[in-house]
């Protein structure tokens, strides 16, 4: 089981999203958050003071898959999310030791 | 007065009105989101507890008698007005009684404990408002016995609020964190809304200020939007010229420059004049941005910049621009044939109101900071003033 996070331009969401369905990916888990890489932030200017805003908006990815389909996520997230320009983001895999379907109490690859 | 006069004065009350909820949104979009029920609560509250005290005692004093310095107590109480001034001229005043200490409430933003602020804007109305508006509206106040003119209270309002607001500041000391954080405001679409209401209220600020459905008010409308307009293009062209960016904010605070700076005048100039005008308070106010920073004050929200120096500016322009030809009761201006006398009298004016305003306010800032307390403590502060003030958040996580 490999967790995968991806750190992607929030207006990229849709069609990330999109391709991972078409992908045949169970479920995924997405939030707003803040923060600063290469692109670095921006100014900003209110009557006449200038303002540094270090941390930019992006959205956060994850879905826990199977290690047979880890590679095509991936691929399809990195496809699916370029734009070519900086601050695209990132993606990472993670191992994952357990998981639990909590409803059913299932574990393993019947969980995901 | 007849039913016309009567029916736009009613009208122009319930314009004036609007804007202190206008000036609300206007404030609150430029604060932090943890004070923006704080700031709103300021200029509502206004409408509450000044409205009961112009009742009481704050008509009064600025209408009654004919006095130089003050009113007298004819009317407290509601008394013999609708005989004498008339309910509706009362109703209309009252109005500029409400908005005008609301206007402090930009500079001193985000720190300002609530029982203090209330405290101080009572004391305030009936000992610095009334008196002023008397020196200039009254028949027997020695502004208008000079010779001077405040068309709809450049001096009586704007430079009124605005040394009050640097005297509290004063008092009160900068935000915690200022100059060292980033205040980026919250939620500019609120300022701009609020900047809508205020443009819209202004005409029955100004025009009202007619008395009368006439030309006169006509002119004052007239000139009030194409102030606000050309002071909009001023801010603009500076500020694209200075950082690059023509930016939301500078287009609002820009045409409130314009709007205070003919306030004064609206009902005294005519042809080019209010362009001239606007356009003078747009680029004068924005570089008055400075000021702060000059005298080391957080005004937060820039209440000296463009109601201090944009009613200052009217104030003293009228003694250029003022024509007869316009409005027979009032005066020619430098530019007009009428020689230095009225912008003398101008000046007389601004100053007096200067020099009674800031001491005064100052004096009850210290007053209230000694007993009530003027600002929280940083707990609070860095809670924020909705939580911290009035158990509310705006925004639910």
């Amino acid at each position: 089981m490999k967790l995968i996070t991806a750190v992607i331009k929030p207006f990229k969401l849709d069609e990330v999203k999109d391709a991972l369905k078409a992908a045949g990916i169970a479920g995924m888990t997405v939030g707003e958050v803040r923060g600063f890489g290469r692109q670095g932030g921006h100014t900003e200017t209110y009557r006449g003071a200038e303002y540094q805003i270090d941390f930019v908006p992006k959205v956060v990815l994850e879905a826990v898959v199977d290690d047979s389909q880890a590679d095509l996520v991936v691929d399809t997230i990195a496809k699916s999310a370029a734009t070519g320009k900086i601050g695209d983001g990132k993606i990472w895999v993670t191992d994952v030791e357990r998981i639990i379907r909590i409803r059913t109490g299932e574990e393993g690859t019947d969980a995901v | 007065m007849d039913s016309g006069d009567t029916a736009w004065l009613l009208t122009s009350a319930a314009l004036v009105l609007f804007m202190t909820p206008g000036l609300a949104f206007f404030y609150g979009g430029m604060v932090r989101s943890k004070n923006i029920l704080g700031m709103l609560m300021q200029n509502i509250f206004a409408m509450g507890i000044i409205s009961v005290i112009w009742a009481v005692i704050g008509f009064s004093l600025a209408f009654g008698g004919d006095g130089p310095l003050i009113g007298n107590f004819d009317y407290a109480f509601v008394y013999d007005i609708a005989t004498g001034p008339g309910m509706a001229f009362f109703a209309f005043q009252m109005m500029f009684a409400v908005i005008t200490p609301a206007l402090i409430t930009g500079a001193t933003a985000d720190r300002l404990k609530f029982s203090g602020y209330a405290a101080f804007i009572a004391i305030w109305s009936v000992l610095v408002y009334s008196p002023v508006a008397h020196w200039v509206w009254d028949q027997g106040g020695w502004i208008f016995e000079m010779g001077a003119l405040d068309f709809a209270g450049g001096a009586a309002i704007h430079i009124n609020a605005g040394i009050a607001a640097l005297a509290v500041v004063a008092v009160i000391g900068s935000r915690r964190g200022h100059g060292s954080e980033p205040m980026p405001p919250h939620n500019l679409p609120f300022t701009v809304l609020g900047t809508g209401i205020l443009w819209f209220g202004w005409f029955g600020f100004n025009a009202g200020s007619a008395l009368a459905a006439n030309g006169v008010a006509a002119q004052a409308l007239v000139n009030t939007h194409l102030a606000a307009a050309a002071g909009m293009l001023g801010w603009l062209i500076i500020e694209k010229l200075k950082t690059g960016h023509a930016t939301t904010l500078g287009a609002c605070s820009g045409a409130v420059a314009g709007l205070v700076a003919i306030t004064p005048c609206a009902g005294f100039v005519g042809e080019m004049s209010p362009i001239l005008i606007g356009l003078t308070a747009g680029i004068v106010c924005y570089l008055a941005l400075q000021l702060k920073e000059r005298l080391r004050l957080d005004d937060s929200l820039d209440v000296i910049a463009v109601h201090l120096v944009g009613g200052l500016l009217g104030t003293v322009l009228l003694g250029l621009f003022a024509d007869t030809a316009i409005n027979a009761d009032g005066a020619d201006g430098l530019f007009y044939g009428g020689g230095l006398e009225l912008l003398k009298d101008q000046a007389v004016a601004a100053a007096g109101v200067l020099i009674f305003s800031g001491l005064l306010s100052y004096g009850i800032a210290v007053a209230v900071d000694k007993t009530i307390g003027l600002r929280v403590d940083s707990d609070s502060e860095l809670i924020g003033l909705d939580q911290s003030q009035h158990a509310e958040s705006a925004y639910q996580a």
